[in-house]
């Protein structure tokens, strides 16, 4: 059975006389399997925050959820109470945020942090929450557990800082952990570290991991499954190898050219022309076909379903029908 | 002071300049004179059993108008003078020091966690419950302090406790108001998006995650208000719907003073007015050091 599996979610931000709708997600369906991580790329604006805030039923006020549901260890998210889904956050599904740097209260002790969902989900008292705070860090290989719990977080470096923000995420014992873009705030050297660091909490804990970028080499270095979204849909999704091997959709074909190589020193850097849509009048049709190199008569008028293109790839094109 | 300060030689400017900083009208340094009135002030309310020489509400009526020991026909028995029942001035002053700041303290902290918890609620809630809260907030704003405060004084009647009360009742909007807006930028911080996604509930991320973030900013109001408070409640002592009469509070000082200033018994509002401006000006001086210390926006790095 899928740790996760979201059939058919659709979210979209109502304005407030409720005369235009943006379909920030459309029609999106993906599951995740015990243990794996599923990279899930596209455009700013394409609607990765979204869905992963659709996951934890953390919308703003503004954004409905229209339809789907989203089944995780047997239930459906969507149709748990709002208490129920209070215990789901952070005890069994766990969110890293993009600022790892900034997610920390600068008022607390990095151990009464660590403790807290320890305290709020298992009603632990502060002596053994703070135990466990101090073999969690340990977990985290953060030197000196003992002496760090009692700082505060201006006293820990960038990496330190890092390192209980994700000790935070795995405090409950969780299954599934959404990273939300969490390297774009970071330099480089830092953000090698915090993927090692994802990756190791991943393999120690059995960890299922949803990771939104947009940055194709780290879906390549971290992913097992990728899904390609685009104004809202998810255009292509399959094995990571087959979608950057062979591409199906042309979406996912131009973005991979995007990536530069350091081999080929002649190549030209491709960029795919024209602008992201406008999601509040996407194009009728296929959404990609103003910028698609490959398009045709009928991409203008209706919107390509999904065809399965291989074991377990799946695009969003007429040409893979 | 500065213009003058230019023209002497520079050692003098130098020095000048070293006692402008310690009185603090600078903001870089620790405000010792505001602090140092302020601990006189407390000091002598904490003790004005002792300090005080008579019973400040008896006064005996053949000792009428005695003026400061300093001026002919004063006397050491009264050494700031006797008002027009012949009660000493000075105990008078020292018991009205209790009466300023336990109203003045007490006052201020009642707005302050009205202020806050109102302002907490609205700003983290959002909606409904903001809306109702911020129009009240507004409608409350748009009445003259000074002239609700008497209108709610005549409604209740005069004693300490209720001015403490009114006090309260009238002040609480300028809490709810900076507060709100400063949980309307911490809302948005990560930290905060972190509890909210570790599963937190609404009340637990008020109390551990907001309160403790807004509590700089509603010291240094507090601070600001103290000044604001002690005038209100002289004014409302003055205008006899305050603390009520044989109480010695400078408010009430000042009124019963104030026939006797044509007839040239200065003493009875100068000093009670010099105890006020002194309190206020520090409460002020103080207030504007901690908010450049406190207030991010204006803390230089």
């Amino acid at each position: 059975m899928k740790l996760l599996e979201v059939r058919n979610l659709s979210t979209h931000y109502v304005s407030s006389r409720g005369t235009r709708v943006t379909r920030a997600v459309d029609d999106v369906s993906l599951a995740v399997d015990e243990g794996e991580t599923l990279g899930i790329v596209g455009e700013s604006g394409s609607g990765k925050t979204t869905l992963a805030l659709s996951l934890l039923r953390l919308l703003p006020p503004a954004a409905r959820n229209v339809g789907g549901e989203i089944w995780f260890e047997g239930e459906d998210l969507l149709r748990i109470s709002n208490a129920e889904m209070r215990r789901v956050r952070g005890k069994r599904i766990a969110m890293i945020l993009q600022d790892p740097l900034a997610s920390l209260n600068p008022l607390f002790t990095v151990g009464d942090q660590v403790a807290e969902p320890i305290r709020v989900h298992e009603g632990a008292s502060r002596g053994s929450a703070w135990d466990r705070a101090r073999e969690l860090l340990r977990a985290v290989r953060i030197a000196a557990p003992e002496a760090r719990v009692r700082e505060y977080p201006h006293q820990l470096s960038g990496g330190m800082r890092q390192r209980v923000v994700g000790a935070i995420a795995i405090s409950c014992g969780p299954r599934l952990l959404i990273a939300d873009e969490p390297t774009t705030s970071l330099d480089l050297t830092i953000q090698a570290q915090y993927l090692r660091l994802l990756r190791d909490l991943q393999r120690d804990h059995g960890l299922a991991m949803i990771f939104i970028t947009h940055n194709l080499g780290i879906v390549a270095k971290m992913c097992g499954h990728v899904a390609v979204m685009y104004a809202g849909r998810l255009v292509e999704a399959g094995p990571v190898a087959r979608i950057f091997s062979s591409p199906a959709h042309p979406y996912t074909q131009a973005l991979l050219e995007s990536i530069p190589r350091m081999s080929d020193g002649r190549q030209r850097l491709t960029a795919i022309d024209g602008q992201p849509p406008d999601p509040v009048a996407l194009p009728p049709g296929c959404a990609f076909h103003p910028r698609c190199p490959k398009v045709m008569d009928r991409c203008r008028v209706e919107a390509p379903p999904e065809f399965r293109v291989a074991e377990a790839q799946v695009s969003r094109c007429w040409l893979s029908g | 002071m500065n213009g003058s300060a230019a023209n002497a030689s520079p050692s003098r400017a130098a020095a000048l300049t070293l006692a402008w900083r310690y009185a603090s009208f600078r903001s870089e340094g620790f405000p010792v004179l505001p602090v140092l009135i302020i601990v006189v002030f407390v000091l002598t309310a904490l003790f004005a059993n002792v300090l005080a020489p008579h019973n400040p509400e008896v006064g005996t009526l053949g000792d009428r108008f005695h003026p400061p020991a300093w001026q002919d026909g004063g006397t050491g028995e009264h050494l700031l003078g006797t008002d027009h029942l012949g009660r000493d001035v000075l105990s008078r002053l020292i018991f009205g020091a209790r009466v300023s700041l336990v109203v003045g303290f007490m006052a201020v902290i009642f707005a302050g966690i009205l202020g806050t918890v109102l302002g907490i609620l609205s700003g983290y809630l959002g909606g409904w419950v903001d809306q109702v809260i911020m129009r009240i907030t507004d409608a409350w704003l748009a009445l003259p302090a000074l002239t609700f405060a008497i209108f709610l004084a005549a409604i209740v009647g005069p004693s300490a406790m209720n001015i403490v009360i009114i006090l309260a009742a009238v002040y609480w909007t300028r809490y709810a108001r900076v507060v709100r807006g400063e949980v309307l930028s911490l809302k948005e911080r990560e930290f905060v998006r972190l509890a909210i996604v570790a599963g937190c509930s609404k009340r637990t991320i008020m109390r551990r995650h907001i309160l403790p973030n807004v509590l700089n900013s509603t010291i240094v109001l507090a601070t600001l208000m103290l000044g604001v408070v002690i005038v209100t409640e002289a004014s409302l002592s003055f205008l006899g719907v305050g603390v009520p009469p044989p109480q010695p509070a400078w408010g009430l000082m000042l009124a019963d003073g104030k026939k006797g200033l044509m007839a040239g018994y200065w003493w009875l509002t100068v000093l009670p007015g010099t105890c006020i401006m002194l309190l206020v000006l520090a409460a002020n001086l103080l207030g504007d050091w901690l908010r450049v210390k406190l207030d991010p926006q204006l803390r230089q790095l």
